[in-house]
């Protein structure tokens, strides 16, 4: 199992940098417009934990692979579930159309819902087997506790008492 | 499709349901409101539902705590962020 302390470390590392390049206005923004501050930190925050992960994990290597193909601009419109976003497929669309199909009525609609949105919630959890998107969501979940604990340690530290 | 053909893969490649319960009990441990109940009181489909808005809660505090970091962040300067960064990484 991973080491939480090692991942929070290495977390904190690369997001405080992320940070600081934010703060003194040294990031650039390949996309040509600039990002509103918190948005820039909440990708930054995503970005640095997938970066702390590595590309060991399915949904660690998504999320670099987005970050690196610059799907931001769209992540700020698009909803609030996955900030740093898709490049526009409609994956709803197709879901849809899937759970129609897939009406085997096996496992109950209520499982065949919650995989779908669990699939849209995780990222690279599209092509997954269901076993294998389990693991990568509770994976996905410890290490996103962790990234909020960090960051609300940050903020405490900064606000004024 | 993307379930129909994981279901048949799962019975090509060996992969029980049991595991898969196994698996989904692991998740429960993580989620905060069921994780005190026992597995055989809480359906898969619950869990599978309580991991969703669970995720998406996180998400919604990471916004959150961007936010205020953004407003915290435009008054302090990087000295600080050096002394939290080794104060994190001891």
């Amino acid at each position: 199992m991973t080491n939480p302390g090692g991942l929070r470390s290495s977390f904190a590392r690369i997001f405080l940098r992320s940070l600081s390049r934010i703060n003194s206005g040294r990031v650039s923004s390949s996309r040509g417009r600039t990002l509103p501050k918190h948005r820039s930190i909440s990708i930054a925050a995503y970005a640095s934990m997938a970066s702390a992960v590595g590309t060991r994990r399915a949904w660690s290597r998504e999320v670099l692979r987005r970050i690196r193909r610059g799907g931001a601009r769209r992540a700020s419109r698009r909803t609030s579930e996955f900030p740093v976003g898709r490049k526009g497929r409609k994956e709803p669309g197709n879901g849809k159309k899937l759970k129609k199909e897939a009406g085997d009525g096996n496992e109950g609609s209520s499982i065949q819902g919650m995989r779908k949105k669990l699939r849209r919630l995780v990222p690279g959890g599209e092509g997954m087997e269901f076993h294998r998107l389990l693991a990568e969501t509770a994976h996905y979940i410890k290490c996103l506790k962790t990234q909020v604990g960090v960051m609300r340690s940050i903020a405490d530290y900064y606000t004024p008492v | 499709m993307s379930s129909r053909r994981s279901r048949r893969q799962s019975a090509s490649s060996g992969i029980t349901d049991d595991q898969i319960a196994d698996l989904v009990s692991r998740l429960q441990q993580l989620l905060p409101e069921i994780r005190s109940r026992r597995s055989d009181k809480v359906s898969a489909a619950m869990v599978l539902q309580e991991t969703c808005s669970y995720i998406r809660s996180l998400h919604r505090e990471v916004d959150d705590l961007s936010e205020r970091l953004s407003e915290l962040l435009a008054t302090s300067d990087n000295a600080q962020a050096a002394i939290i960064r080794s104060l994190l990484t001891q």
